[in-house]
């Protein structure tokens, strides 16, 4: 009887839990006529879709908060993919399964274009956001570090000139061995894998920056171009660097824990976190709000989105959320998302991007 | 007597003799024991300091330092035509109401950017508080209420004491004129920390003190709802066919090798997999409790098979053999005796194996459920997140309130691990037949 009992009770269990699945797979028509925030759909989707930059995406989740608490849409959905990963999926294909808008921390490639183009993907919007710097920071509990983009260069890099033209393995290992005004310090620098966005224009803007100020190297650029990326683009791979992962967070508290060491991130996180670490001075220009604007600190980079033209009209609430994302509210000079750490562009900028993307005016790579 | 006496003691070794090879076995029998407390003291003191350090770190969310305010619910801010409609309360700009009552008691406060500095002591979501409060109760417009808003991020956390005083204070998010006015506040009797209620009842937000777990947790209960739906019939039914209808030949051989194999799978294989078949070619919509139900089913499939064909192999053969010499046939022995008596044994695998899956981040990361998304879900079809992607999405945020966000979230999810592990522990004892 007891056997009995057990056999129907686990039975009539599976049987009711079927039940309330089938019938939450029914709800959302039943939601959508109830729901009187949701608008008449003319897609099969009612949401918008955003995918991309781990940079770019405190941003844009602000902007989609505040856009689905104040308007009548949705609230978008936003996946921190990377730059890269972010544009394959906008690259995909028109159609509801591929995303709206993406976000990135670099500008789309020519080849990415291409991608899109042969995937029916032919008019993209591009939106620049604002700005950002990659700050080289260590804890406020030691000295603040002064470099300039070729001492940069010297301590991070795999392969350095041996001043007869060719070149030798990185031989430092403490911060004075390479200059006598730098610290007395083992070289300990953590930063993001090479996955990351942020360590893409890390090495393009401080690496290469600090690479081509060798005569030697500079002369290379011309004569074999690959060999040029290769030493400039090569980080070194010893203790000196340690990858840290895409977590900026997990960086700060580490820098924390052992102030000798050094972090390289995005500038929001500074921002966040200014009463525990401190950024240091590269080329003599501290990372700072007014220095990473004006274009003096020297590695700053601009921040996008690129939206699919082929998908406004046809899912509901992309021309407001454009228009909510280039308010002076939001990415104007003292807008929310300056709050959150994003270096927005000087208002001229601004009202000319607002304008040419609220236009939907088609990229061009020229 | 005496025979056994002398030849007991004949066998039994005088214990009281020392010699140096017995000494040698002792000391190494000690050592050993030695070892495996200290084995075991490291562990349980890693164990503790995890906790504790979730713990700590985590109490502060559960928490909020709320600011009260006489607000006055002016009718002209509200509902000028006085309609009482409530898409007009919607459309409101709720916002002057809470300045109104702030510069009431900070008078002095008049540059624009002073202004907006006071203004941030109140959490950004505390308009949409008003809008609730209004909508709900239309009666309160033209009223004056103490109404308690959530404090603003920054003068949460430096009311929770989490922010250093020493520090200079061009680099504190909260400036000293700020503090101050939290400390005029305070003396005022206008702050107190209630218990933070938002953090169960919302979704994810940006603003550390309006981000909640509910989305995450509802996520979670949606994917393993259809895990479970779609796990546990597959998988008993997969056991008993396998243990006790199938024939042992090559085949069931393969088929028993891969389904061991399939369970020291990574989880992100599944996900890719999810990817690739649900998502690509059966054009299932990403980022839904549905596609990961059916994802964390595949990498749970084979835990609950392997249990249930345990349970099922430990009902004695008596049992069946007694039924079919009754004359039953062997549906009806398999379906009235065996498996009943191996249930609780597939139960507890099918809770452990869910417990597996609530904890697994890796496979939904394929198939989108690592998103921001604001709206709690309220079917399998809405987009989610889960808790465990809930707390790496947080770790991963620059504000510092968000910090506590992810330990309490921790929390939470080993609060309903522990809860499913004890469920499983308890069924078994319970439920469990020894022969």
């Amino acid at each position: 009887m007891t056997k009995n009992l057990f056999l129907s009770a686990a039975i009539s269990l599976t049987a009711a839990v079927t039940l309330t699945a089938c019938s939450g797979g029914d709800a959302p028509a039943a939601k959508q006529s109830a729901d009187s925030k949701a608008p008449a759909a003319t897609g099969s989707r009612d949401q918008i879709k955003i995918v991309g930059s781990s940079t770019v995406y405190p941003f844009s989740t602000a902007v989609a908060e505040t856009f689905g608490k104040t308007s009548n849409f949705k609230t978008p959905i936003v996946e921190s993919t990377g730059s890269g990963g972010g544009l394959k999926l906008f690259c995909g294909g028109v159609g509801e399964r591929h995303p709206d808008i993406t976000n990135a921390s670099r500008r789309i490639k020519s080849s990415e274009v291409e991608l899109c183009a042969k995937n029916g993907v032919a008019d993209i919007v591009e939106t620049k956001v604002g700005y950002d710097g990659i700050v080289l920071a260590n804890s406020r509990k030691s000295d603040r570090l002064e470099v300039s983009l070729q001492q940069v260069f010297l301590a991070l890099a795999k392969d350095i000139p041996d001043g007869n033209g060719g070149l030798k393995a990185n031989p430092y290992t403490r911060w004075n061995e390479i200059d006598a005004s730098l610290p007395n310090k083992r070289i300990e620098i953590m930063g993001p894998p090479p996955t990351s966005g942020t360590r893409d224009a890390f090495v393009e803007l401080a690496m290469e920056g600090g690479c081509k100020t060798f005569p030697s190297i500079a002369a290379m650029k011309s004569s074999d171009k690959n060999r040029y990326k290769a030493v400039c683009h090569s980080m070194r791979e010893d203790e000196a660097f340690v990858e840290s992962g895409e977590n900026d967070n997990l960086i700060v508290q580490k820098l924390n824990a052992n102030p000798d060491a050094y972090g390289i991130f995005g500038y929001s996180f500074l921002d966040q976190n200014a009463g525990q670490v401190q950024g240091a001075l590269i080329n003599g220009v501290a990372p700072e709000f007014e220095n990473i604007a004006d274009n003096s600190y020297p590695v700053a980079r601009s921040l996008y989105f690129y939206t699919k033209k082929a998908h406004v009209g046809v899912v509901p609430g992309i021309e407001a959320f454009l228009a909510e994302f280039l308010g002076n509210k939001a990415s104007g000079p003292d807008g929310y998302l300056a709050d959150k750490g994003l270096i927005p562009m000087p208002a001229a900028e601004h009202a000319k991007v607002k304008a040419s993307t609220l236009a939907l005016t088609p990229l061009s790579l020229k | 007597m005496t025979d056994i006496s002398t030849a007991s003691s004949s066998v039994t070794p005088d214990w009281t003799v020392q010699t140096p090879h017995r000494a040698k076995r002792e000391r190494a029998e000690k050592r050993f024991r030695a070892y495996g407390i200290v084995a075991i003291s490291i562990a349980v003191a890693f164990l503790a300091s995890m906790l504790l350090t979730i713990f700590v770190g985590g109490m502060g969310a559960f928490t909020s330092s709320k600011i009260g305010l006489d607000i006055t619910f002016n009718e002209e801010v509200i509902d000028p035509s006085g309609a009482r409609d409530v898409s007009t309360f919607r459309d409101a700009n709720y916002r002057p109401l809470i300045s109104d009552a702030l510069t009431e008691i900070f008078p002095e406060v008049t540059g624009r950017s002073e202004k907006r500095d006071l203004y941030k002591l109140v959490s950004s979501g505390a308009v949409y508080q008003l809008e609730n409060m209004v909508t709900e109760n239309p009666d309160l417009i033209g009223t004056t209420q103490r109404v308690w808003l959530t404090a603003g991020t920054d003068a949460n956390l430096y009311l929770a004491g989490k922010v250093d005083q020493d520090v200079d204070e061009s680099l504190r998010q909260l400036s000293s004129v700020q503090t101050g006015r939290i400390e005029t506040l305070k003396s005022g009797g206008h702050i107190k920390t209630a218990l933070n209620k938002s953090f169960f009842t919302n979704g994810d937000s940006r603003e550390p003190e309006q981000a909640g777990i509910l989305g995450a947790l509802l996520g979670s209960f949606f994917s393993l709802l259809v895990c479970f739906v779609i796990s546990f019939p597959l998988g008993v039914l997969t056991a008993v066919y396998l243990e006790e209808f199938a024939r042992k030949n090559r085949l069931t051989d393969f088929i028993e090798v891969n389904i061991n194999n399939l369970a020291a799978v990574p989880s992100i294989v599944f996900g890719l997999l999810g990817l690739a078949i649900f998502l690509n070619v059966f054009n299932l919509p990403r980022s839904t409790p549905l596609v990961g139900g059916m994802v964390l089913a595949l990498m749970t499939l084979p835990t609950i098979i392997i249990a249930s064909r345990a349970a099922l192999r430990a009902v004695p053969p008596s049992v069946r053999e007694a039924a079919i010499g009754l004359g039953a046939s062997k549906v009806q022995t398999t379906f009235h005796h065996t498996v009943p008596l191996a249930m609780p044994g597939m139960l507890t695998g099918t809770i452990i194996g869910m417990a597996q899956a609530l904890g697994e981040t890796a496979p939904l990361l394929m198939i989108g459920m690592v998103a921001f998304i604001v709206d709690v879900p309220s079917s399998v079809v809405d987009t989610a997140t889960s808790l465990p992607v809930q707390i790496f999405l947080w770790a991963d945020n620059p504000e510092i309130g968000f910090r506590e966000m992810t330990s309490a979230a921790i929390m939470v999810l080993l609060v309903f691990l522990v809860l499913m592990n004890l469920l499983a522990v308890l069924l078994r004892k319970k439920l469990e037949r020894r022969w």
